[in-house]
């Protein structure tokens, strides 16, 4: 009796859940901790027990390998540029899709929304030829503008925005929505009272649109970041991270470093870098937003 | 007044058109260059549309290069993450929502903190577990990750929260027992939520790349991303051929999208604006 009552039925509830992502989630980053201080190479994939404890030996050469800091500048260049260059064009669109003279409001958010759910592979594959130097499309653009032709994707100074580039064309759907839903909370009494105080557009813009999209925005900025942090796909399939490693991002290179070379143990101390960058920065920004919050509320 | 209404009304719609324009434009040119016929779409001056529409390379990758295959295997990766994924989030959704058990409140914001934990950080350990289970190059390696997700609980513990206790509570006087309430009361009233999940793991697992990138090792294996990204070491000279491979493998998560756009949109949303 007693037994059975101690067997609260919730629990098979959450159980299969919380089963599924302790095992193969929680777990493996546990895990991926206590590897990052081992010397796991090929030969341990093949024998372990061949493997070492090094202790913090990992994050030490990380600290004195090149291409670490390499891809840290690359990945840090791409958030800082795609990141904000990203929202602006995210916060024009849902601007331009909310404005009131606007017909036809879905169509046109149905149309700059469809890249988010494309394939990135595939999207990738297709930017490739609007890169090439050559016969594609944006050199052709460019070319009828007067402006001489750029080699994207060869060149170690332009393939990083180029990347970018896609970047943005690919995401800034995504985060329109949400300033979308941002946009049609604020009460349109506000704008009103802002008219009656005689406040243009622009006005409007500054004094009410802007503050109360605030924690819209704090939200907008954590989630960018994170996913921008775990760039992959892109130099991946555009570059593979050259010309001579200028778009090398840390994830490839974890990639390349755990599952090309099978050195799986200064990998896990480059994926736990990244996780430490993200935290921090992730919050930051929770900080910022509760200050903000915190001086709203106060008289 | 109305003049200058009139003119801004220009300038929005035409800036509008023009951004939908530039957003689409790469989308048009790989379905049109992927009817072209081999050759004309690298031609210089570059062409807008096929001189004669051909479905040739349609044809070549079917007939000769297995992408049925590929097709075969996003699809039923997909599915089935979908399905499973579906019946452990909306249990446990629940029952963070609307079940007492002890930890519950605290279980619940560990697995919120943690949506800032990179998924790249897992993925070593993982392969070296999925490697001792003989998961390496499965079906099951590529879909275990996505057995259950945070996003998916937290989204069904959201709607959940809004089912009235007493309609619960009748049922289980009426003698219902926890399973019988979950499955003719709670899912019904779900469905919304559900709709919603189901498109965005689709979607999120169809155009999943990286993972799939590591755990499968055999052609056979792959999916329709990771074939593309194989097939443009091969092929990257057949413009024509990549285009038409890249239109396979976006076209269903598109046609989906377009069908179900609004439940997409409305997850989204819904995921943003609380928290």
């Amino acid at each position: 009796m007693g037994a059975r009552r101690t067997c609260n039925p919730a629990w098979g509830f959450v159980a299969p859940a919380l089963a599924a992502i302790g095992l193969f989630f929680f777990a493996p980053v546990l895990a991926a901790f206590v590897l990052s201080l081992t010397d796991f190479d090929i030969y341990a994939l093949g024998d372990w027990r061949s493997l070492r404890v090094v202790g913090m030996a990992n994050y030490a050469r990380l600290v004195h390998e090149p291409l670490f800091w390499v891809a840290l500048r690359n990945t840090a260049y791409f958030v800082v540029v795609a990141g904000p260059l990203g929202m602006a064009v995210s916060l024009a669109a849902a601007l331009l899709v909310n404005a009131r003279l606007v017909r036809a409001k879905a169509f046109f958010r149905t149309a700059l929304f469809v890249p988010v759910v494309t394939t990135l592979v595939a999207v990738a594959v297709v930017w490739r030829y609007v890169y090439h130097p050559r016969i594609g499309g944006l050199n052709v653009v460019l070319s009828q503008l007067g402006v001489p032709a750029v080699d994207w994707l060869g060149d170690p100074r332009w393939a990083m925005p180029a990347i970018i580039l896609l970047a943005v064309w690919k995401n800034f759907g995504f985060n329109m929505i949400i300033f979308l839903a941002g946009l049609q909370g604020i009460p349109e009494r506000l704008y009103e009272a802002a008219r009656l105080d005689g406040a243009g557009p622009w006005g409007e813009f500054r004094h009410v649109t802007l503050p109360l999209l605030g924690p819209t925005f704090v939200f907008v900025t954590v989630i960018t970041m994170i996913g921008y942090f775990q760039l992959f796909a892109e130099p991946y399939v555009m570059t593979r991270g050259g010309p001579s490693n200028s778009t090398l991002s840390l994830v490839l290179l974890m990639y390349e470093d755990g599952f090309r070379w099978w050195n799986l143990g200064s990998a896990a101390a480059t994926a736990f870098v990244l996780f430490a960058i993200i935290l921090l920065l992730s919050v930051g920004a929770m900080r910022v937003r509760a200050r903000a919050a915190g001086a709203e509320s106060a008289p | 007044m109305t003049l200058r209404r009139a003119a801004t009304s220009v300038l929005v719609h035409g800036v509008l058109v023009l951004g939908a324009v530039l957003t689409l434009a790469p989308l048009l040119w790989m379905v049109s260059a992927s009817l072209m016929p081999a050759g004309e779409a690298t031609a210089a001056p570059p062409r807008l549309w096929p001189s004669s529409p051909t479905l040739a390379h349609y044809e070549t990758l079917f007939a000769r290069l297995n992408v049925w295959r590929y097709v075969a295997n996003s699809t039923l990766l997909a599915t089935a993450v979908t399905l499973v994924s579906l019946v452990l989030n909306s249990m446990a959704g629940y029952a963070f929502a609307k079940l007492r058990f002890a930890g519950r409140e605290r279980i619940f914001r560990g697995l919120l903190a943690s949506l800032v934990i990179p998924g790249q950080v897992s993925m070593l350990p993982l392969f070296l577990l999925l490697k001792q289970l003989g998961l390496i190059n499965t079906y099951w390696g590529v879909l275990v990750p996505g057995l259950a997700s945070i996003f998916g609980i937290f989204l069904v513990r959201q709607y959940a929260q809004s089912i009235p206790d007493s309609l619960l509570d009748a049922a289980r006087i009426d003698g219902a027992g926890e399973f019988r309430i979950y499955r003719s009361i709670v899912l019904p009233v779900c469905r919304p939520v559900l709709v919603t999940l189901a498109i965005v793991t689709f979607l999120g697992t169809w155009n999943d790349f990286l993972w799939p990138l590591i755990v499968l090792t055999d052609q056979d294996m792959y999916t329709l991303p990771v074939a593309l990204a194989n097939l443009l070491g091969e092929h990257v000279q057949d413009t024509e051929l990549m285009m038409a491979s890249a239109v396979l493998t976006v076209l269903p998560v598109v046609v989906v999208f377009l069908a179900l756009q609004r439940h997409y949109i409305a997850g989204i949303v819904s995921g943003a604006l609380k928290e």
